[in-house]
Formats: C-alpha cells, structure tokens, sequence
C-alpha cells in the first residue's frame, strides 16, 4: 500500500500496552497519539498545550523514552508500551517520589504542564539518579511552565532524587 | 491549642489529582460531545463579500454550519462592552460571528459543529470564503497618523482620550531647574497560559436548563452574559470553572464569541457541545496587552527630588474595546509607584489597530507604567550623576505619611489612597539582598576578565484587591465536614489551599476538614472574578467573615446545648468547648445537627445529639431571624484597593561580543501585608518574575504591516524555558493591610511588575547605552552599541548647563519641538 492509498478515514485496529494494561483500540490513520490517549482511552492526564511538539505537556513515555505525543500517530505506535501520568502513580493512586517532590516543592501551580515534567523528570531519574542542577535544568528544558518560573520545580527534580536514592523505591517505571 | 494555620507553608490539597492525572479541564470533561471549529479570518482588515459552504455540507458527520445570519437576535448584535467610562467616547465590540467587516487576522466568520475535530476542521477548509480587503492599520504610529482607519466612524482611531492632572506640571517642569524628556517604547505580549481557552456546553432539553463548563476567569459573570444573550432566566443557567490551566488575565475577559457561540449551539441542537482552542487561535483570537508608546517630560531639583511629571502615552487597544480602557488607566495611575510626583499630569490616547483585542495579562498595564518612571529616575540619576538609589530615596512616600491621597482616580474609580508600606524599609532589604554597595568591586573584577556586567533597581506600589466584593458561604455538615465556597474562580494559585487555612482558623477546625469550592455558580452565585490580585484580599476576608458567622452560631448553639454563655466556649479542634474546661465539650458535627429542628437520626452525629435539648420550647422551632443549618454567609466589599509593593533588583551579564544578555542575579523584596501561605506567595512570585523577565527579553508579537501575526506558534513566540529563567532570590517585609480583617495585600501580579524596568536598568548599566524599548534582543542590542559608535556619544546639553543623557533617551528638544514619535 502506498500513502496514496491511505484514507484519512481509514480505521485501524491497534493494540497499545498502557500503563501495563493491554488496551485494544480502533483509530483513524490520521489520529494523533495524543488525541487517542484522551479521548479513545480516556487517560485525560495527558495534555496537550501547542499541538507542535513545542510544549512538552502531552509527553509520555513509550518504551521507557519521553516522547511528545501530539506528533506521533497512534498507528504508528501499535503494539508498544506507554507510560502516561496516570501510570507514574503507585497502583491504589498514591504518589511516587517524584510525585511526592512536585508536592512537597510546591512544583505545580496550574497542574496542566505537570504530567509533562512528571514523565520527563521519571524518565531522567531513571538514568541520572544523582544529577547536578545543571543537569536538572538541562533535562526539563523541552518543558513549558507558565505558573512557576520553574524555581520549584527545579528543585523538585533534585529533591525525587533524594527521595529515590533514600527510599529506594522502585520508581523507575519498567518498559 | 490547634494550630493556627495561616502563616504556615501548608503543601497544596489541590495536588495529587493533578499530579496523577486526575484533574479535570475542560477538554478533559464532555467526552463524545459534539466538537465546534472555526473559520476565521486570514486577513487583518476586510469586507466579507461571499461565503459558500456548499463543500461543507457533504462532509460525513458535519451536523451544522453557522454563519452571522444563522445567530439569534441575542447573538446578533455586537458583544458587550463590559466596562464603560465617560472617557472611552468610541467604544466598539466584535460580532460573536464576524457580519460584515472583519477587524483583526482570527476574527471568527464562521462556525461548524460536527462529531469530533478532525472533521469539524475538514469541513472548514471546504468553505469558500471571499473577501474584499481593505488597508490595515497596524502598530501604534500607523492608527495614531490616523489615514487608515480600524473602524470608518471613528475619527484618528482614536477610542479614547483622558487626561489627569493634580497641581499644574507643566509649569512646574518649566520652573524646575533640571528637565528631562525620554521617548519609551513597550511591545505586544500576552498572557499565553499553557492551557487555551475552552467551552462545553449541555443543554437539558426535560429542565430546560443550561450547565457550561468554561476556562474562565469568571464564572458568574459568563453566567449572566449566558442568560443575557440567550434569554433565558438566570436560574436556568450554571457555569462552572473546572481545573483551569493558568489564566494570567485573558481568562477574565468575557464572554467571548467562543463561550456564547457554543452554549447557543448545544441549546440549538439538543446536544452536548465544546470547543477546545489550539494554540493557533490562541494566538490569533484571544487577547494580548503590554502595547504602548510613552513620552515623559520631567523637572527636578539638584537632589533628584521630582518637581513636576508629565506622560503622554499612546496604547494600542487591538480592534475592539469590550474590556473598556482598564489597562491604560492602570498604568496612568499605577506609574506613580512607590514616589510622590510633585505635580502630575498624565495623558492617554488609546488607539485602534487591525490586531487582537487588548485586555488585562498579569500586571495589566502596570508593567507599563513602571518602565516609564523607573526609566525616568535612572535618567535623572544619570544627568545629575548621583546614585540611582539616592534619587529613588528622595522621592519616597514615607511610612508616616501613610496613608498616602495621590489625589487621582484608580481603576476602581475610586480615589488613589495608599494603604500601607515602608518603602525605604524594602528599599533596604533589597540592597542587602543583591549586595548594591558591593557592586562596584565586582563590576572591578569582572572587567579584569574581560566581562561586562551591570546592576538595576526598580520599583512599584500595586493596587490589589480591587472591589466591589466577593462573597462566601461555609457550611458545616453533619459529619463535621466543613464546606467553604466563594465565588471567584482558580487558574492555579492554591485558592483551595490557601482559603482553606483562613476558614480552618477562624472556625477552630482541622485543616483537612475543610474543602474549598471556587468558581461553581452553583455554589455560590455572586462574584466579580480573579483578577487584580484580589482572590487572597477579597475572598479571603470573605471567608473569615462567613466563618465567623458559622462560629457566632456553633457558639450560641453550644451555648444552650451546655447551658452556658456563648462568650466562655471556643472551638478548639472541631469541638466546641467550655474555656478553661475541655471536658464539658461538643462537637461541631452535633452542633450542625442540632442547628436543624429536623434530626432524622441517620448518623452517629445524630444520634449523639439526642442527649442535648436546644429551643426554647415556647417559640417556634426555627425562630425569627434565624435559618435551620450551621452555615453562614457572608460578603467583604473593601472602602478601596489595597496597595502591596515590591523592589526588584538584577544583575546582568553581556557578552561583548555577541551582545547575549544574561541574568545572573534577580532579587525581589516583596510586601503583600500578612502571608497566608508564604509557599505560595512565593511560588506566585518565581511565575511573575519569569513573565517579566520574559517581557524584557524574549517575548513580543511581531505582526507585519498587513496584520499578519508572523510569530503566532510556541516555535516562533518565544516564552522561556527553564534554561532562560533566572534563579529567583526573596525577602518579604509584611506591612499589614489596615484595610481589612486579615491585613492581606494582593500577591498574584507582583512579580512581573518591574521585570522589564529592573532588567533595562541593568543593561544600561552594563552598556552605558539608554534603554528605551522593551524587550530587547541579543540583535537589538548589538544595533544599539553599533548606532551608538556611530554617534560617538552625545554631548546634549540642558539648559542648566550640565551634560545629560536627553537626547540619547530620544527626548524631545528644550525647544519645545516635537520628539521623535515613532
């Protein structure tokens, strides 16, 4: 088949692996992963600020990475694992370390660019789990905030840090 | 004791939902409703000649196609000019759909509704629409020359002119024996929330009733603009503010084509409705501010000290004027900061042009205002060649002349009193904090290296907590939960946080028993909206008031419950209790059930309450003046704003070279009266002091002489990132507020305030050349240093003979001859 060939229209049937939870999905070839997320299976945590790639609130993980969702298609994921917000979550919704730093740093205000650090700073901490500020900042730098001129949630970053290396806790989310 | 709550860095109960994706925004509500898109105008200034939608039509899953003609008679007139004034003498508002001349590039023509998006948007671009263009008239100098015009009866473009003056400043300036003109120039911004706007509308066809999910700065208000324009009875209507990500003041502008549009459309079919804005409109149809050209003419004594002041400005209001002339007359009144002006005359003339609305972002004009007389007092610091802090000292207001009459209007139309403050207090801490005095010696060092380096100053008095009121209603459940609404809504600040400790407080109850609902009409009907930062001020108080009544009640209740003086129990706890003998104690829970003459006993609390007898068994059950319930209601309308004020002070960096501008250090002292949660005053602090910073350096709208908003996505506009924001230093002085109960201040808008006036003050340190136009780039500034080489410096003299900088800030001649206006 030829992209010539592909129908706007056309639907798909995909099977994506959302926060451990094979989910079988219906999509259009045009529909955006994004738009697939919210709407198709309901995880409204992911947001979308720009719909270019620019803001980083729709980033989520796919096999472990941070991507933006706004500029993939959901076919073009079938089969792979995603790691929305709602997954950076303990199972009964309680809040894991870099959670918990957002809140006790005070690294949110509106919440509608969080789910998009919550998953970079995850993904980051997963690999760098001692990081310089420099570091920090470098890592969240794909990310827009309009609320906290990103003081707090610098130090949120390196606070999960802390709180990773001194519970221990299996933060790292497991593609 | 319990705790005492306000005060305290209490962690925010708003966040783990939106930290685990729980929260609701309004594109997160409403699922499988219809979806509403737009066709909007690609030019800025044009006639709608022809409109065919016949390709539309055949698009699979297009339900409906909306054009001007289609709108009811309450949607078919122009939109509500929401604030008049006597000054604004050519007010104009848009048509919810454009009916015959398009006035700004994104000016709605058209809208479809259909089952999702994607073909709402399909169905878009299959209409034809024709246009016949007509010249636009863009920026500032283009609507002031006044050839073209935004709107054909509307002389010069000119929707408003006003003019203050106390004492005569013109003569005062010739008397002086320093003066001084500056020729400043500010660029377009915009509030830029990382969340759009947002509309979702149900029709219940078996109520007849409306609910409207909106992201809305005001929800009561779209309510009554709803019922208005729709004509149905207010009762029929409910709007709700859901989570709403980040307002910063294009979120009170209402209501919007947007917001009617959709709400007559689920009424129209029957069905559920929304609209969610991409960034795109965002840019092209929401709201931008910050636009104006500013001349200020000065005279002053050898000590600095102002003797007369007079500012002409010219602000750029957009294509239409529903928000009325807030913002310049903001900054007109705001300009005076923390000094007295000697005589004062300020004049605006606020102008149409062919671009997007103007109303309110965080500062909302202030930012302004500040640039001009901070740019002001470092010019006269300049040519006296003193200290810029020492003219800065001897301009001050001083604490014992609070509270202090600037004999002007504010915004409120009520006069210009400040309040409270102790600038000379502030203005001490903020040069601890940045090490002023030890400025010199690095400056020394740096240029060893090889580095350029420069130090600024700015300040400002904010009003805040501007009237007429808010209200609120605290209602205590039979389980000893405790419910706290207010009318005003929340776009992040921690509302719920923060009026919750006010409430835990002043009813005696724990903090986690409190559960604050903001923004729900149908919570609590009356409310004027966030802004101006008011919610802390003006809500805040409102709760304590409604709280007390909830105490006073709970007292008296307990008081016969126990068969004692109301005046010897406190609540302590949640329990109602005998001072001085906790055991002869009831609890708040009882009490509710007690305050309802019906106990149906369907819980604990109930059951508990049998074993007390209240009522006097020779009244009635409910008495007179008295309602069944522990609730209370209650409402704080303030004689006047309240005024909060800061100093800022900046270091920065300049390469040689390349002229890239660094911030190396920002310091802010800020005094906001008593803090209710210094966590989050400080948090609203690191978010203003980044928008202002971004004012300086980054962020403008760039449109080209066409209207064409070239810079309309995130990859062009550019708002900083983490790595352009400097790390942000803070002190607090807490002057308490006399005004009210609570002594609060606003704290909201603070922070971006002095940011463009802080950083241009430190780039013309570093530079030595005048900063005269915000913001500044790398490029600019290079510019600047090349035309300043060419010139080889000014030697301008004034007529006191001293070298100054005068014809370097591109002021006018002592000739009187007009300045170069660009």
């Amino acid at each position: 088949m030829t992209a010539s060939d592909v129908s706007p229209d056309a639907t798909y049937d995909i099977l994506l692996r959302v926060n451990g939870v094979p989910r079988p999905v219906s999509v259009t070839s045009r529909r955006l992963l994004s738009d697939c997320i919210r709407h198709d299976l309901g995880l409204t945590g992911t947001h979308v600020g720009c719909e270019h790639g620019v803001c980083g609130c729709c980033t989520i993980l796919l096999d472990g990475a941070p991507v933006r969702s706004c500029l993939l298609l959901a076919v073009s994921v079938d089969g792979q694992d995603l790691t929305t917000v709602e997954g950076c979550a303990n199972p009964d919704g309680s809040l894991r370390p870099v959670q918990q730093a957002f809140r006790e740093c005070h690294g949110l205000q509106c919440g509608f660019c969080t789910p998009g650090f919550v998953t970079t700073a995850t993904a980051f901490l997963a690999q760098h789990p001692d990081p310089t500020r420099a570091e920090v900042v470098a890592a969240i730098s794909g990310n827009l905030c309009r609320c906290t001129g990103y003081q707090n949630i610098i130090s949120s970053v390196m606070c999960a840090a802390e709180l990773i290396r001194q519970t221990d806790t299996d933060a790292v989310i497991e593609p | 004791m319990t705790t005492r709550m306000i005060g305290e860095r209490v962690l925010r109960s708003e966040d783990a939902r939106l930290l685990t994706g729980q929260g609701r925004y309004v594109d997160d509500i409403g699922n499988g409703a219809l979806e509403a898109a737009f066709v909007r105008s690609p030019h800025a200034h044009a006639r709608v000649v022809d409109i065919d939608v016949t390709g539309a039509l055949d698009v699979d899953g297009v339900v409906a196609v909306y054009t001007h003609e289609d709108l009811p008679p309450g949607l078919a007139g122009p939109l509500p000019l929401l604030i008049p004034h006597p000054a604004l003498t050519q007010p104009r508002t848009a048509h919810p759909l454009v009916r015959d001349e398009i006035n700004h590039l994104g000016e709605a023509i058209l809208m479809v509704v259909a089952t999702d998006r994607y073909v709402a948007e399909d169905a878009c671009d299959r209409i034809v629409v024709t246009y016949e263009q007509l010249p636009p008239v863009v920026g500032i100098p283009a609507a002031r020359d006044g050839g073209d015009l935004v709107h054909p009866d509307v002389p010069g473009n000119i929707a408003a002119h006003l003019v203050q003056e106390v004492g005569d400043a013109r003569t005062a300036i010739a008397a002086a024996p320093h003066r001084l003109e500056l020729d400043l120039a500010v660029e377009r911004s915009a509030s830029m929330p990382l969340e759009g706007r947002g509309v979702h509308a149900r029709w219940d066809a078996d109520d007849d009733s409306l609910r409207v999910y909106s992201s809305t700065q005001t929800s009561t208000s779209v309510r009554a603009a709803l019922a208005a324009a729709l004509e149905l009875p207010l009762g029929k209507v409910e709007v709700i503010a859901p989570d709403v990500g980040g307002g910063f003041g294009v979120k009170i502008m209402h209501p919007w084509p947007e917001e009617v549009l959709v709400a007559w459309a689920a009424r129209n079919l029957g069905l559920p409705v929304k609209w969610t804005e991409d960034r795109r409109e965002h840019f092209i149809a929401s709201a931008h501010e910050r636009g104006q050209l500013q001349h200020v003419s000065v005279g002053f004594d050898d000590d600095g000290r102002l003797l007369g002041l007079d500012v002409t400005f010219w602000h750029d209001n957009g294509a239409y004027t529903p928000y009325g002339i807030i913002v310049p007359i903001i900054t007109a009144t705001q300009l005076l900061g923390p000094y007295k002006p000697g005589a004062y005359r300020v004049e605006f003339t606020s102008l149409y042009t062919n671009t997007v609305i103007v109303t309110p972002y965080r500062g909302a004009g202030r930012p302004q205002g500040v640039f001009a007389m901070e740019r002001t007092m470092d010019a006269i610091a300049a040519h006296l060649g003193i200290d810029r802090v020492a003219v800065r000292t001897v301009n001050f207001i001083q604490p014992d002349e609070m509270p202090y009459d600037h004999q002007l209007l504010f915004q409120d139309g009520r006069p210009l009193i400040y309040d409270s403050g102790d600038f000379p207090a502030s203005l001490a801490k903020v040069l601890a904090l940045v090490g002023w005095d030890d400025f010199e010696a690095y400056r020394r060092e740096a240029r060893v290296q090889g580095r350029r380096v420069g130090i600024g100053i700015a300040c400002y008095v904010e009003g805040t907590g501007v009237g007429p009121y808010e209200g609120a209603h605290v209602h205590v459940e039979t389980t000893g939960r405790v419910n706290v609404a207010t009318g005003l809504t929340s776009q992040g600040q921690g509302h719920q946080t923060m009026l919750a400790q006010i409430a835990a407080d002043e009813l005696g109850v724990p903090l986690d028993r409190v559960f604050v609902t903001t923004g729900d009409t149908r919570r609590f009907g009356y409310a004027v909206g966030t802004f101006a930062s008011r919610t802390a001020v003006m809500s805040g108080n409102a709760v304590a008031l409604a709280a007390g009544k909830v105490r006073a009640k709970a007292k008296r209740i307990a008081g016969e419950a126990l068969e004692v003086d109301p005046s010897d129990l406190e609540i302590v706890d949640g329990n109602v209790r005998v001072k001085g003998d906790p055991a002869a104690s009831i609890p708040l829970a009882t009490v509710a059930v007690l305050s309802n003459p019906l106990r149906y006993a369907f819980d604990l609390a109930s059951q508990q309450a049998t074993q007390f007898a209240v009522g006097d068994m020779t009244g009635p059950p409910v008495r007179a003046g008295e309602e069944p319930g522990l609730e209370g209601t209650d409402y704080y309308s303030p004689i006047r704003s309240t005024f909060a004020n800061g100093m800022h002070a900046a270091v920065v960096e300049t390469d040689p070279d390349t002229a890239e501008i660094r911030v190396l250090r920002y310091c802010v002292v800020h005094d906001c009266g008593t803090l209710v949660n210094p966590l989050l005053v400080e948090g609203q602090i690191h978010g203003g002091v980044a928008q202002g910073v971004a004012g300086a350096l980054y962020e403008r709208m760039v449109y080209d002489e066409a209207g064409q908003l070239l810079n309309a996505s995130f990859m062009d506009f550019l708002m900083p990132y983490a790595t352009e924001v400097p790390r942000v230093e803070i002190d607090h002085l807490e002057t308490p507020s006399p005004l009210n109960p609570l002594g609060v201040k606003g704290a909201g808008e603070a922070g971006v305030i002095p940011g463009m006036a802080v950083i241009a003050a430190a780039i013309e340190d570093a530079e030595g050349i005048p900063i005269t136009r915000m913001p500044i780039s790398p490029s600019e500034l290079y510019e600047l240093r090349t035309s300043e080489d060419r010139e080889n410096a000014p030697v301008a003299r004034c007529d006191d003979g001293a070298s100054c900088h005068r014809s370097r800030y591109g002021g006018a001649g002592e000739d009187g001859s007009d300045a170069d206006q660009r």
